[in-house]
């Protein structure tokens, strides 16, 4: 301790003997204050102060999404496995293991491009590393396709960080969510990649090229190209689509199609009630298990971090969209169980660690619960009413970004009119 | 019509150096000293220089723009030093004691037969204004206005607070008269209010002309701008004056033998005190006589007041005009290694009003031994209704800071910062995870307010 004091204090000190080089002090602070709290004191007031920080509170949002990282990589694995006959009687650790290198990768590059660009601004504005990419960080990829191409990541961290973050002054200033932005800029930049079935399974595409060559080499004799040599072939007839892929698929299908969605959703079937529950379906790297994503939310309002207005806001909103479409009816979108339809795509976690964002969410007690019921009840809209956009929870919580600062001037304005009343009244 | 009000939106905390209920008799302090920085947006006009002779009473210096609000010596002495800072704005008027109890001598008078002109006169004439407070901006009260009404709360809920059931016990008679007194000044009434759920000593509870209301819950249910939010709002063009009942005494106490009597009981309190307790001195006293062989001096910090709204002194320092109470608590200028007593620790022995440390598995009775270190860096708002726990206003704070950041001064009158004072946002600076110093952007925007509004 007293040695990593001692790397510290000279890295600070040398820093400072040279003036060329003294503007890259945000470097040694972002690592000095991660390591130790600095001797800081109060000038005046509160001469105490509360233990928080902003590390701390950051911090604890990381380990709440602990739960939905590991069953992540399990689930990649899983998804992989799964279409193989290989991988049919793959344990669990065996899953763990084939998802854990793509998705280290996916964090390492979210991490790598979103700090560089944090400490790119703090040196040019000479201010201090704010916390808030360490939660983005995590988020990115978390709610990513696990094959999605890497640069694609690079390209939309590095957007999300400076459009979203950095023009507005950095953490705390921003007015949309970072890590939705990073989602939103790969969904509308690159839509061909984003949607159908290719990206959400680990190595889907590869292994349909393989099956298809294995095909050609059966019957016409050709070679199998090199690069597929060690890919397992795909197992007939199984798709690499989420299930909001699947159900979105069925709006002018013919209805032995719409049939067979349906199917799949039915008890046994691959996105059945127990499965989108587990999560053990295709989807974005961290948001297919509503368990996990419960889990973090426990952590989070525990801890009080998360609020509990914005969370039970979201799911009611969600919940009364997804009755109120129940009751109409009339497809297999509109058919499914609310609560079913809920543990689907990214509502629980799009309401656990998303909308919950204390930046980007309303500022105010009375705000926050419209804020919660509007994100939730739009996701739900958008992603049933528009096939287009399956993934309508992380529209609607943009959406309700926006709205916030609107809804919160309401609540402040019918509180100074409640003021203003009281003189007229006296 | 007397109100009981619960306060729930707040914290209470317990720390270790609760004064025992013991007077003591401080040293008789080699100097005094009037702060003319303690009077905010005071600007001193002194009567003398170094060297000047003064009775205990005397005017020693007045407000520029306000002659007639006068600041009395406390004891009988000469100016010894007028200690100046930037600007050559005077922070200090030091008084050297010369021994002799000389003091200015006013006629003795019932209050109840003096008319209010009257009344007014005398408290300005002696020295006796500037325990008069007035909200909004808490700043000595102006003798021009006509408050609504006027607000002694009885009780102190800060932490470690002086009990002034225990300071005022002997002085009923005179805390009867002093009231007396108040009520000529307004043409409301005047508000007493008592602890609610605490047994109250009968001088409070039986003081008559006075309007009582019971408070209780957690702190801030002691501060006088919680209580006048929960009585009678502040709205713009009105005014109400509030002062501290240990002064309403020494107000009593004027009337009842022509003198300004300024002893001062002061409570001695922190953990790093060996022996908290009850001193007895006088206004303005030099810390050294009241900490004297009674601390442990190794890099701790002196509070004039308690840990929350106090200033920062040390024992070259002085008693603060409205401070009855000295905190000592430790200096926190060391760094803390993250994994053992810093942001990751498991942290069962930090405080914090948050859940996400465990202090809450601590026993209920724990006193806690807090340092002054800031524990994290300045940061922006990114945590939201934080403020809202620990302020128990119908107002939304962080929305009036922003408006003072922004220098909106129709926002910040609407937001209601007539109604609230820099000692209301102690908390919220306390449990800012952003460590943002609330208090004093509050007391930036009251400036504004004072200069553009009043």
């Amino acid at each position: 301790m007293k040695f990593l004091r001692n790397i510290f204090d000279n890295a600070h000190h040398k820093l400072e003997s040279k003036e060329k080089i003294k503007k890259f002090w945000p470097l040694i602070d972002a690592f000095d204050t991660l390591m130790f709290t600095p001797k800081e004191v109060t000038k005046s007031g509160s001469h105490i102060r509360d233990a928080i920080d902003l590390k701390r509170t950051m911090m604890l949002v990381i380990t709440a999404m602990v739960p939905c990282l590991l069953f992540g990589i399990y689930n990649a694995g899983y998804q992989s496995l799964r279409l193989t006959e290989a991988g049919w009687d793959a344990g669990v650790l065996d899953c763990f293991m084939a998802g854990l290198p793509k998705i280290l990768l996916l964090i390492i590059v979210s991490y790598a491009t979103g700090l560089g660009v944090e400490f790119i601004f703090a040196i040019r504005n000479q201010h201090s590393v704010a916390e808030g990419f360490l939660v983005s960080g995590m988020l990115i990829p978390l709610i990513m396709p696990i094959d999605v191409p890497l640069w694609m990541v690079v390209a939309a961290t590095a957007f999300a960080v400076l459009i979203g973050k950095e023009v507005f002054g950095g953490t705390g200033m921003n007015i949309l969510n970072v890590a939705l932005t990073a989602r939103a800029f790969l969904f509308f930049a690159y839509p061909t990649k984003m949607s159908g079935d290719k990206v959400w399974i680990s190595d889907y595409e590869l292994m349909k090229e393989k099956s298809l060559a294995v095909k050609e080499n059966v019957a016409n004799g050709t070679e199998i190209p090199e690069h597929l040599a060690n890919v397992p072939e795909l197992v007939d007839g199984m798709s690499g689509a989420t299930a909001m892929g699947e159900l979105a698929s069925t709006f002018d299908a013919t209805a032995a199609h719409s049939e067979a969605v349906t199917s799949m959703f039915a008890s046994g079937g691959q996105f059945d009630f127990m499965n989108s529950f587990l999560g053990l379906i295709p989807g974005s790297v961290g948001e297919t298990s509503a368990l996990a994503c419960l889990l973090g939310a426990g952590m989070l309002l525990a801890t009080g971090i998360a609020s509990w207005k914005v969370i039970g806001s979201f799911f009611v909103g969600g919940l009364f969209m997804t009755s109120v479409l129940f009751a109409i009816g009339g497809n297999p979108y509109f058919d499914l169980n609310p609560i079913h339809q809920l543990m689907l795509g990214g509502f629980m976690f799009g309401m656990v660690f998303m909308a919950t964002d204390p930046v980007t969410a309303c500022q105010t007690g009375t705000g926050k619960f419209i804020y919660g019921f509007l994100g939730g009840s739009l996701g739900i809209l958008i992603r049933i009413l528009n096939p287009a956009y399956p993934e309508g929870i992380m529209l609607a919580i943009l959406i309700a970004n926006v709205c916030a600062p609107l809804i919160d001037h309401m609540v402040i304005q019918s509180n100074i009119k409640r003021r203003l009343s009281r003189l007229k009244t006296a | 019509m007397s109100k009981a009000v619960k306060i729930r939106r707040g914290l209470n905390i317990a720390l270790q150096g609760k004064a025992d209920k013991v007077h003591a008799n401080a040293n008789e302090a080699k100097q005094y000293a009037i702060k003319p920085t303690d009077f905010h947006g005071l600007m001193p006009k002194l009567v003398g220089k170094e060297g000047h002779k003064l009775k205990a009473g005397s005017v020693l210096f007045y407000d520029k723009y306000n002659e007639s609000i006068k600041y009395a010596s406390p004891v009988s002495g000469e100016i010894s030093e007028i200690r100046r800072g930037e600007k050559r704005k005077i922070l200090e008027v030091i008084i050297t004691p010369d021994g002799k109890d000389s003091f200015e001598k006013h006629d003795v008078a019932d209050p109840n037969d003096l008319s209010r002109e009257e009344i007014l006169e005398k408290m300005l004439a002696s020295g006796l204004w500037p325990f008069i407070k007035m909200r909004p901006v808490d700043i000595v009260a102006n003798p021009t206005d006509t408050p609504k009404m006027i607000v002694v709360s009885a009780f102190d809920s800060h932490p470690l607070a002086p009990d002034y059931n225990f300071l005022l016990k002997d002085d009923q008679e005179a805390f009867q008269t002093g009231i007396n007194a108040l009520n000529k000044l307004t043409e409301g009434s005047v508000h007493l209010n008592i602890r609610g759920e605490k047994k109250q000593s009968s001088i409070f509870e039986q003081c008559e002309n006075v309007q009582i209301n019971l408070f209780g819950g957690v702190h801030p249910c002691g501060n006088v701008g919680v209580q006048i939010h929960h009585i009678d709002p502040i709205n713009k063009g009105e005014v109400v004056w509030t002062v501290n009942p240990a002064d309403v005494a020494v107000i009593g106490k004027f009337f009842m033998s022509g003198r300004f009597d300024t002893e001062r009981v002061v409570a001695l309190t922190g953990s790093k005190v060996n022996e908290p307790r009850y001193l007895k001195t006088k206004i303005g006293a030099s810390i050294d006589s009241l900490v004297k062989d009674n601390i442990d001096a190794e890099n701790v910090r002196i509070i004039s007041g308690n840990v929350l709204t106090g200033d920062k002194t040390d024992d070259k320092g002085f008693v603060g005009y409205y401070h009855h109470q000295i905190t000592v608590v430790p200096e926190g200028d060391h760094h803390k290694f993250f994994l053992t007593d810093g942001w990751l620790s498991l942290g069962f022995n930090r405080f914090s009003m948050s859940t996400s440390y465990p202090t809450m598995l601590n026993a209920p009775s724990k006193r806690w031994e807090l340092d002054t270190n800031l524990n994290g860096e300045e940061r922006a708002f990114v945590v939201s209704e934080q403020y809202e726990k620990v302020f128990p206003f119908d107002i939304y704070p962080v929305f009036l800071i922003k408006s003072i950041l922004t220098n909106d001064i129709d926002g910040m009158e609407k937001l209601g910062i007539y109604e609230v004072a820099p000692e209301d946002f102690a908390l919220c600076e306390f449990v800012c995870t952003s460590k943002i110093n609330s208090q004093k952007i509050i007391r930036d925007g009251l400036d504004i307010i004072k200069e553009e509004c009043l």
